[in-house]
């Protein structure tokens, strides 16, 4: 039960945006793909989720190499890419069209659990950006999804709807032991998230470093522990050095 | 055309601002007030100046005379006759006009060789204002209804076909990889996604397109009918009777501005959805 990326490799237009990447993703673990803008970490998320097809290399799961969109992931966008005509219920469910009735009730279930009680019948239009991105994590739930991958899913919110999003995907992660890969430029949303870290890093982006986080969740987010991480982190990015 | 209704998007969040949309609201008498005010100043200027002699009644028929010929018309039974064949003739070229720019333009949307088969030979039949056509029509389908209607059809065929091409066209690309995440075949895509995004572009064509069907309608009708509002048009002309004219012109105000009303009803229905710019809101 893992996620097995071997030498996986992407090039757009003769630039190459990633290169050789080889990574293992146990069941459960939530994994973090950080880097500067450009290094390629969307591009590589955007291959496990089987968006993108066009990479070389192969991404297993299960022991099966996987090559299309695959049933058991789940796909977080950094937009909430709500569809705009449809409510907050009908876009929770848009993935279970067609499924049994009590599938349906049971994806319901969702809109409590994300904290949208009462808000089932608004549009899109009518959310602010939290709720918004909300309703995208309940939509990405009710297909009961095994790996979660998200795409900086946080980062176009402010900073407190950003924390209580953070804190429900760590609820979501105790309940369902959901596998996690969270692509993120937020040094401090890794450390507070994940258990592994990834570094990528240059043009085309490689692995730099896998750095395991040991601490016990829920982590304090202004632990010496974690700061002194996050020292280590901006050294391997060679951030304060400019 | 592509006049957005400011009235009915305001959100329903609050019950203040339903209060503000609803029909009891004051303001919305105001409204009304303010767009009756100028026509209602030129008629009565228009009735004084004709009673008064300044225009000649041979040329412009006071309003009250205009009046009297619409009721007069309307007692002989003879203006629904009119009234009927018109409406008639731009619904039948409307729907046909829409139902071939549809299954066009949904070809030409999803599948790139449509495109390169039918948008050339679409966008050179544009250019020729479509007026030019009426005279072959008629010669191919004689003066019955088959020439007009197509007339009509021509004019309504355009926008209808642009619009939902464009609409079509301009799907945002996340929206798809949404769809894609969950596995959505090609044409459940396209209901679910591609169609309901590009509803409100396909809705301006079909209101752009109504409008032209009003004007070739007209058209159609001048050059050659026994029956219809424009009809009524040639018939004033030749009995120099102003105030038929008038009592048409009247007439397609009202029925062009109605089916317009009903589009747009339409269309806030559907589109309640949107995430509209309210004036000064």
């Amino acid at each position: 039960m893992a996620l097995v990326l071997e030498q996986v490799s992407r090039t757009f237009n003769q630039v190459k945006a990633v290169s050789d990447v080889n990574l293992t993703i146990q069941a459960g673990e939530i994994v973090g793909l950080l880097g500067t803008s450009g290094c390629g970490k969307s591009t590589l998320l955007r291959a496990i989720s089987g968006l993108d097809q066009h990479y070389t290399g192969s991404i297993v799961l299960n022991d099966h190499v996987i090559t299309g969109i695959h049933d058991t992931i789940g796909f977080i966008f950094q937009e909430p890419r709500l569809l705009p005509w449809l409510d907050v219920k009908a876009n929770i469910t848009f993935g279970l069209k067609g499924a049994p009735a009590d599938e349906i009730e049971r994806a319901l279930r969702f809109i409590d659990y994300v904290g949208l009680t009462g808000k089932e019948a608004l549009y899109p239009r009518q959310l602010s950006g939290g709720m918004a991105q909300r309703v995208a994590i309940a939509r990405a739930l009710v297909t009961s999804p095994e790996t979660l991958l998200l795409d900086e899913p946080f980062s176009a919110l402010d900073a407190f709807t950003k924390m209580q999003l953070q804190d429900l995907l760590l609820r979501i992660w105790q309940k369902y032991q959901t596998t996690m890969v969270l692509v993120t430029h937020d040094i401090d949303e890794a450390l507070y998230l994940c258990d592994r870290i990834i570094i990528l890093k240059g043009q085309p982006g490689t692995v730099v470093d896998d750095i395991k986080i040991k601490q016990q969740r829920p982590r304090d987010r202004g632990s010496v522990e974690l700061a002194q991480y996050k020292t280590d982190i901006l050294a391997k990015l060679e951030i304060n050095n400019g | 055309m592509a006049k957005v209704s400011n009235q009915v998007s305001s959100s329903y969040f609050s019950r203040k601002e339903h209060w503000e949309s609803s029909r009891w609201h004051p303001r919305r008498y105001g409204r009304i007030w303010l767009g009756c005010l100028l026509p209602a100043l030129i008629v009565v200027f228009w009735e004084f100046a004709s009673r008064q002699g300044l225009v000649e009644a041979y040329q412009l028929p006071a309003p009250t005379v205009i009046l009297t010929k619409l009721i007069e018309l309307t007692q002989s039974g003879e203006l629904a006759g009119h009234i009927y064949i018109t409406v008639y003739r731009v619904f039948a070229g409307f729907l046909l006009g829409s139902v071939v720019a549809i299954i066009l333009a949904v070809l030409v949307g999803f599948w790139r060789k449509a495109e390169y088969i039918f948008d050339p030979i679409i966008q050179a039949f544009r250019s020729i204002p479509s007026l030019a056509w009426v005279p072959l029509f008629i010669l191919w389908m004689g003066i019955g209804e088959s020439s007009k209607i197509t007339m009509i059809s021509v004019g309504v065929f355009f926008p209808v076909y642009l619009n939902l091409v464009s609409g079509i066209l301009t799907v945002d690309r996340k929206l798809i990889e949404v769809g894609k995440m969950y596995k959505l075949s090609f044409l459940q895509q396209v209901w679910r996604i591609v169609l309901p995004a590009s509803l409100p572009s396909f809705l301006i064509g079909l209101r752009s397109g109504l409008g032209l069907g009003w004007m070739f309608v007209v058209a159609a009708e001048l050059m050659g009918a026994s029956q219809g509002l424009g009809y009524l048009l040639v018939l004033g002309q030749n009995t120099l009777s102003p105030e038929t004219i008038l009592v048409s012109i009247v007439l397609f105000a009202i029925i062009g501005k109605l089916s317009d009303w009903v589009l747009k009803l339409l269309e806030a229905r559907l589109l309640r959805w949107q995430d509209r710019f309210v004036r000064g809101g």
